[in-house]
């Protein structure tokens, strides 16, 4: 792989895309033979796996929207790097199909004798149905799609035909895109999380989900910017008051995560409601207080103490080894939010690592497809000089 | 005149010759010496030499000594001081206590901030000495930068100071001491 260093492009594509390809068809096809053995599990498997990904995408096209909102300039030469993770969404929009054949084993709400017994889901039934669920998915892709393509189009033309108006209009367009990101997110992750558990809810799940996708994002970006120097590139346009700044910004959401996780048990414990209490019950017994405490310790505590540290944010050692680590406790976050609602003890699938392999193949390949195709520094963006020349003080 | 010299005092063209002018002076050994601006200039503290505040360490402890004290607190009033049962919940019921703990923690930690950042800068004080230059006092609020270095600098001797800082660059040279008034 090699980049020319005037214009940024990539003039050999090298070999990682192809190789994350290879990767996700092998690991998906075994996850294939999963579904004629057990076909409830490998649709639960294919959920959080699914939506471990989701929630890559989700967080590049918020910190987009939120970058073209405040028009900061020290991200600026990481933008490529979240534009290309956030336009994934006709990749995810295909992986969505097999979730709507697992309806009825994921979601219980969808078995009609079960709904007609049950006076609760009865009186959700207009909302809770499969044609409104299969409406609302539509309408969530359709926002997400249009809303990444246009912002990433944008971006696009500004390297070619370089124009101040590029910057006024991705930021107008912006605003009324994030209410419609926040909205659809919030609801989305109702639909397909939340009402896994159909009597069970909480207002605040949706920011939940939101916080652990930034954070997810962020990570990313720390990853393959590391990835990225190893092999040559940005090594000198990415400095480490860049990677400081990262590691800030995962401090603040680290603390966003755990505020939210906390605020929607507290209120949960305060009032002890039998209704509202069985979703910490269920995560509490039967061995998930291990997952659950690991959670508290390893996707809160640790990294909130390693990065509050000054010197822990420029040592890019470090950050890789606590980027990688709360990706991994992300993954637990997923797992914990849709696995207890299936298994009374803590169990896991070889399907969820196979398929959170496969999914990733296909999302790290369609990444790199993206990152490699265009510029991957924004060139003709005028406040690049000013976001290399960017310095913590 | 056997005024006592308090600092000789430089005034330069804009920010940048201050940067470089600072970089200078830093290099030339000096310790006490300070630059002034009617605003704050990216890099002055790199060009300075200035290391970071050891304000975060000491606000750092206090966080750590308020959230274990307060948690602590509110466990032993619940618990051992006072028993009371409150919604049928435990005595020590730590999850109530983690919203009081983190507010208190930030409360501390915010003042001892304040308080830690007037100690370490000198505040509150009614007069610095360099007001008694009359072009300083007039211009370093609205378009003069300068640079000055204290007498009680182990390198300060005030003549050759002053020709130091006229070879690089400074105009308005003048030794700063106090005025006939005092």
């Amino acid at each position: 792989m090699n980049i020319d260093s005037s214009t940024y492009t990539f003039t050999q594509k090298g070999t990682t895309g192809r190789n994350a390809l290879i990767v996700g068809v092998i690991f998906l096809i075994v996850s294939a033979a999963g579904y004629f053995m057990n076909s409830a599990e490998f649709f639960q498997s294919y959920l959080i796996a699914y939506i471990f990904w989701l929630t890559f995408a989700l967080g590049g096209l918020f910190y987009t929207l939120v970058n073209n909102l405040f028009g900061s300039e020290w991200n600026i030469v990481m933008r490529r790097l979240n534009e290309a993770a956030m336009y994934s969404f006709p990749l995810l929009a295909i992986l969505f199909i097999p979730i709507l054949f697992g309806m009825h084993d994921l979601y219980h709400w969808t078995h009609h004798e079960v709904v007609a017994e049950d006076p609760v889901l009865s009186a959700k039934a207009g909302y809770l149905n499969i044609t409104f669920f299969i409406i609302r998915a539509v309408i969530y892709f359709s926002i997400w799609f249009l809303l990444s393509r246009i912002l990433y189009k944008m971006s696009l033309k500004q390297d070619k035909e370089p124009h101040d108006d590029i910057i006024l209009n991705m930021r107008r367009f912006s605003a009324p895109g994030m209410i419609l990101f926040a909205l659809s997110m919030t609801f989305a992750s109702f639909d397909w999380l939340m009402s896994l558990d159909p009597h069970w809810f909480s207002t605040i799940y949706g920011l939940y989900i939101f916080a652990g996708s930034f954070l997810a994002i962020l990570s990313f970006i720390v990853l393959v910017s590391i990835n990225l120097r190893d092999k040559g590139i940005l090594t000198s346009e990415i400095t480490v008051e860049h990677y400081h700044d990262l590691g800030k910004l995962l401090f603040a959401f680290l603390i966003f995560w755990g505020y939210m996780g906390f605020s929607q048990y507290f209120l949960i414990w305060y009032a002890n409601i039998p209704e509202e209490t069985v979703y910490y019950l269920e995560r509490w017994e039967h061995g998930w207080n291990v997952i659950t405490m690991l959670l508290v310790v390893g996707h809160f505590t640790l990294p909130f103490l390693l990065l509050l540290i000054r010197a822990s944010k420029r040592r890019l050692s470090l950050m890789k080894s606590i980027a990688i680590w709360i990706i991994l406790m992300h993954a637990f976050d997923i797992f914990w939010l849709v696995k207890p609602n299936f298994s009374e003890g803590l169990t896991f699938s070889w399907m969820e690592a196979t398929l959170i392999l496969g999914i990733g193949g296909l999302f790290v390949w369609n990444f790199w497809n993206n990152i490699t195709s265009h510029p991957v520094l924004p060139v003709g963006e005028r406040r690049l000089k000013a976001s290399l020349n960017f310095k913590n003080n | 005149m056997s005024e006592k010299v308090l600092a000789v005092l430089a005034e330069f063209k804009d920010p940048a010759d201050l940067l470089h002018a600072a970089e200078k002076v830093k290099d030339q050994g000096f310790k006490k010496f300070d630059c002034h601006s009617p605003f704050p200039i990216h890099g002055m503290d790199d060009a300075m030499g200035e290391k970071r505040s050891p304000l975060g360490y000491v606000v750092g402890v206090v966080a750590v000594i308020s959230v274990i004290g307060m948690f602590a607190f509110q466990g032993w009033t619940s618990a051992i001081d006072y028993p009371l049962v409150l919604s049928g919940k435990p005595l020590f019921s730590y999850q109530a206590y983690g919203v009081a703990s983190w507010a208190v923690m930030v409360l501390l930690s915010a003042i001892v901030t304040v308080i830690g950042m007037m100690v370490l800068i000198g505040l509150p004080r009614f007069h610095h000495p360099l007001f008694y230059s009359e072009n300083f006092s007039k211009k370093v609020n609205d378009d003069g930068f300068f640079v000055s270095i204290e007498a009680d600098d182990p390198q300060f001797e005030a003549e050759k100071t002053k020709k130091f800082l006229e070879s690089i660059g400074g105009k308005n040279i003048e030794l700063v001491v106090p005025n006939e008034e005092d």
